[in-house]
């Protein structure tokens, strides 16, 4: 049985937690805010970027100067995944999900017989696949500052994935990220980037509306300039939506920490209680048995 | 009043400017172009240099570098990567992009980079010029 002393500091130590939790739930809920106002200031550009490139690819694709960005080596033994994760943990199954869905996809590619080769983004993804896959993973960039994810890093990203493309590195280039759907919600998501999909509802949203545009220079020049910029737009996407997720994962994991905190609280101050009268009746017993036997 | 029609120009991280403006002259690869309203639906790449935006009061200058502009009915959309009012654009990193382009002049391995490369440089240095000068005129 535990003395008195001893519950009196377990019920510190965890009001102590309970303090801190809840300030990194509100401390989340303040980042949450501006990482959803930042990928909201995005949207436009990424929208009108695809919507251009889309009619533009559909009028291109099939010709014979189509770039190899949009129609891919013709091959697909080796894939790049870029793996999109946060560079701290306390935010739940944010990065778990994301490595899970990579894992997954990895072995699923390896049991084909194609060559897998890993870009981890964030240390926190790099960690658990690095005991997987050491081999195999061929570049790791943290982005350790805390202004948030800015257009410039993911262009650097995408350079070097420009520079391990046209080296013939690899084939086919995925990223793995968490689309944020709420608070309470986000979605690991595959996305495929090189070579660039586009949704099919733009495609057909956009159907014969190429061919009113003048184009200069020509489509193909035009597709070989501002596919490589896609790429960035993408990755930055990606980073943004990324960083909503660990924001909103974080801050209902660190709501739910708060509230166990407080229900522990809650049971050992009745168990501490219990013990203390527990400890006077036996005293009061003493006393009168004392009393009496005299 | 001349005729308006909607402009936008829009950075990967924010939306710059969205208004009703009368001209805008942008910086296309191929020369510079100004589109008023009903302009025919166009779809240019941006070479660095300066956009010029003409609507209520004084026309405002903006620093473009990287992107696109689409002219379609509806109005004009430009895509910049960077996107600077010519207030805030400081020369230092102008002279520093164009010191990096002309590096990777030198670090071209086939010719056709490095022609391409070549006129990289040539567009920031008379987008530096085109700054310098109404930075003259401003004062």
């Amino acid at each position: 049985m535990a003395s008195l002393k001893d519950l009196r500091n377990r019920i510190a130590s965890v009001k102590a937690t309970q303090k801190i939790t809840k300030a990194m739930q509100m401390v989340a809920a303040a980042k949450l805010r501006r990482a959803q106002m930042a990928a909201e200031a995005a949207r436009p550009y990424a929208q009108r970027m695809e919507t251009v490139l889309s009619n533009i690819a559909k009028a291109v694709s099939g010709g014979p100067d189509a770039p190899v960005l949009l129609t891919g080596t013709g091959k697909d033994n080796v894939h790049l995944l870029l793996v999109l994760t946060a560079e701290r943990g306390l935010c739940g199954a944010f990065n778990s999900s994301i490595v899970r869905l990579t894992r997954e996809r990895a072995y699923a590619l390896m049991a084909q017989g194609k060559t897998v080769k890993i870009f981890c983004v964030g240390r926190k993804g790099y960690e658990p696949l690095r005991r997987l896959f050491e081999k195999q993973i061929v570049e790791l960039v943290e982005l350790r500052s805390n202004k948030g994810v800015t257009f410039a890093d993911a262009q650097a990203i995408a350079d070097k994935i420009m520079a391990m493309f046209s080296a013939g590195e690899f084939d086919v280039a995925t990223q793995f990220y968490s689309r944020f759907h709420s608070v309470i919600s986000q979605v690991p998501t595959a996305q495929q980037i090189i070579p660039a999909t586009f949704p099919e509802e733009q495609v057909a949203a956009n159907d014969g509306a190429a061919a009113v545009y003048d184009y200069e220079p020509g489509e193909a020049e035009i597709l070989t300039d501002l596919l490589p910029r896609n790429l960035a737009v993408q990755i930055f996407k990606a980073l943004l939506e990324n960083g909503a997720s660990e924001q909103g994962a974080r801050m209902s994991a660190m709501d739910n920490a708060t509230r166990n905190a407080g229900d522990m609280i809650k049971k050992q101050t009745l168990v501490y209680n219990r013990t203390r009268q527990a400890q006077i009746t036996k005293e009061l017993i003493e006393i009168i048995s004392g009393a009496e036997a005299l | 009043m001349a005729t308006t029609f909607p402009f936008e120009l829009v950075s990967p991280e924010r939306l710059v400017f969205s208004g009703k403006v009368t001209e805008v002259i942008v910086p296309g690869t191929e020369g510079e172009f100004g589109v008023l309203a009903g302009h025919a639906p166009f779809v240019s790449t941006l070479k660095p240099g300066v956009l010029t935006i003409k609507g209520d009061g004084a026309p405002q200058k903006l620093f473009v570098r990287g992107g696109f502009a689409e002219a379609n009915p509806q109005g004009l959309t430009v895509l910049a990567e960077t996107a600077t009012p010519l207030a805030e654009f400081r020369p230092e990193v102008l002279a520093q992009m164009i010191k990096d382009a002309e590096e990777d002049v030198e670090d071209a391995r086939d010719e056709a980079t490095r022609q391409k490369r070549q006129l990289y440089v040539e567009s920031l240095k008379s987008a530096a010029a085109a700054i310098e000068a109404d930075s003259r005129t401003a004062h």
